[in-house]
């Protein structure tokens, strides 16, 4: 088998271990006298954890000039999404048990939970045009809403920020790395214009 | 040809059956030590119930109530006391540094006795009784908790407070080198809250110095905390250091630190949301339905009066 095949295999394997040991500790009773809430916790604390390696795929290519980060980079993706799906989940199962009413009132009144679901309905198209053929049919566009991550990312750590009662330390590390990840894309795209700014400056001097 | 067998096993060696047949339990606890430190269980910070002394109390039959008492070990290892950190679990595993003796505590402001006592001087005279309560946190859980103590207003009899003594401020500890979480400002150390007089007089209120039956574990504000069960969690001071009685409203920490989520009285009222949490449901530890939230906690027959005419909405 080829080399990224296997490592395909491995990174799928190692997404999954955050879900064993979650789902081995509730078994176990291992999440402390609040199971509900240390779960909506740790899942919550994943998907941002995934959501902030995905979107060092791009940073990590550029800098190494190597192409398996691209490769790996749906599937980081798609987790980034899986583990979303399973905070909510969490909170509209376990923690709410569907009272949709409460769920309603919450969204409304709670800030860091609109903002929560925000995230996550932008995240649904994301994962919906992840395959091949809506990347193909999308053409140009699809890098356009794909693009959208950049303000999830702001989405999720916001949520993050909302939601802590008054140690913001955590938050802080997660902000700072969305900063240095989305501030790396600044600087390439800073970059480009400059460069492309010399090239027209080249051609337009008179031979 | 004889065949030499030599029974090279002395008696002493051969395992006892009773060991033997515990094989497996042995294996599963040395796989549970092998991997706690991995899955970042501490192993010596859930103490038992035994290493705590046991109280001498009376059952107070007056404020009983009839509902499943959450676990020893939930009780004590599920907290919030952000002087020790502010994960639920950081006060369980760092609380054991706390030294509790000696310990004084000191009276002062509109009193006619006002100075330093020792703890035992403030215990002394106060015959401890248990007292189940329910214990309703901010956050949305609950606990129902079989604390020992003796009503505060009999201890704030004793320093008698002059006529301008209308609320009465409680202070921590601070001591940052025992107390972990306090090297970080989170929040305003040392951590100070407050009662008005009559709500601090109220039987319900006591001051704690065990739970089941035995002393305070220092996860749990030992060795003298506050108890008014009627109140979210953290208007109950821990490891009290200071009372203070003054004429004016005090301020307290969480009120400085976010004034617009926490109020000074800080009742369970399932009417008045938090920006954070609404307050009408709550989890109850140990169960996987949420519960309603009643007002004042389920104390409302004895403490609504004392909020009569009162704006809930705004004295929050």
């Amino acid at each position: 088998m080829k080399k990224i095949v296997w490592l395909k295999v491995f990174v799928f394997a190692a997404c999954l271990t955050p879900l064993l040991y979650l789902s081995w500790a509730l078994l176990q009773d291992a999440l402390g006298a609040n199971p509900i809430e240390e779960l909506t916790r740790r899942s919550g604390e994943w998907t941002l954890r995934f959501l902030m390696i995905t979107l060092c795929m791009t940073p990590v290519q550029k800098l190494f000039k190597q192409s398996w980060p691209i490769k790996l980079r749906r599937m980081l993706g798609l987790f980034t999404f899986f583990y979303a799906s399973l905070h909510l989940l969490t909170y509209v199962w376990l923690d709410q048990f569907f009272a949709w009413g409460d769920i309603l009132r919450d969204i409304i009144k709670r800030p860091f939970i609109l903002v929560g679901m925000l995230a996550f309905l932008l995240l649904v198209p994301l994962a919906i045009t992840s395959n091949q053929r809506m990347m193909r049919k999308l053409g140009r566009y699809w890098k356009r809403l794909h693009q959208l991550v950049y303000l999830i990312g702001g989405l999720g750590v916001l949520h993050f920020f909302w939601l802590v009662k008054k140690d913001l330390t955590m938050p802080t590390v997660y902000l700072l790395i969305l900063v240095v990840l989305l501030g790396f894309r600044m600087i390439l795209v800073w970059q480009r214009r400059l460069s492309y700014r010399r090239k027209s400056a080249v051609v337009q001097s008179p031979v | 040809m004889l065949i030499k067998t030599k029974n090279d096993i002395a008696i002493s060696e051969i395992t006892d059956e009773s060991v033997y047949l515990k094989r497996r339990e042995f294996m599963k606890v040395s796989a549970g030590l092998a991997l706690a430190p991995l899955l970042g269980m501490p192993l010596d910070s859930q103490a038992a119930i035994n290493d705590y002394a046991k109280l001498n109390f009376s059952k107070n039959t007056k404020f009983a109530i009839d509902e499943k008492l959450t676990p020893y070990k939930d009780v004590t290892t599920y907290n919030n006391f952000y002087e020790f950190g502010t994960s639920k679990s950081d006060p369980s595993e760092e609380a054991y540094r706390l030294k509790t003796s000696p310990w004084s505590v000191s009276i002062e402001g509109e009193v006619e006795k006002p100075g330093t006592y020792t703890l035992e001087d403030i215990l002394r005279p106060h015959p401890l009784q248990e007292r189940i309560y329910r214990f309703r946190c901010v956050e949305g859980w609950s606990m129902v908790i079989p604390w020992v103590g003796f009503p505060l207003g009999d201890l704030i009899k004793r320093f008698q407070p002059t006529s301008r003594a209308r609320y009465v401020e409680f202070t921590t500890l601070e001591r940052p080198a025992e107390m972990i979480g306090q090297n970080r400002s989170i929040l305003n150390w040392p951590y100070v809250e407050g009662l008005r007089i009559d709500e601090a007089m109220h039987p319900l209120t006591i001051m704690a110095v065990g739970l089941y039956g035995r002393a305070l574990p220092n996860q749990n504000g030992a060795p003298m905390r506050l108890v008014v069960p009627w109140k979210y969690g953290f208007k109950n001071s821990k490891s009290i250091v200071k009372i203070r009685f003054i004429e004016k409203q005090p301020v307290s920490t969480w009120m400085q630190a976010v004034p617009s989520e926490y109020g000074f009285y800080s009742n369970v009222n399932p009417q008045v949301a938090h920006p954070r949490w609404s307050q009408q449901r709550e989890r109850r530890i140990g169960e996987f339905l949420k519960r309603k939230t009643l007002m004042f906690n389920g104390y409302s027959d004895q403490v609504a009066q004392l909020y009569s005419g009162m704006d809930l909405r705004k004295y929050f």
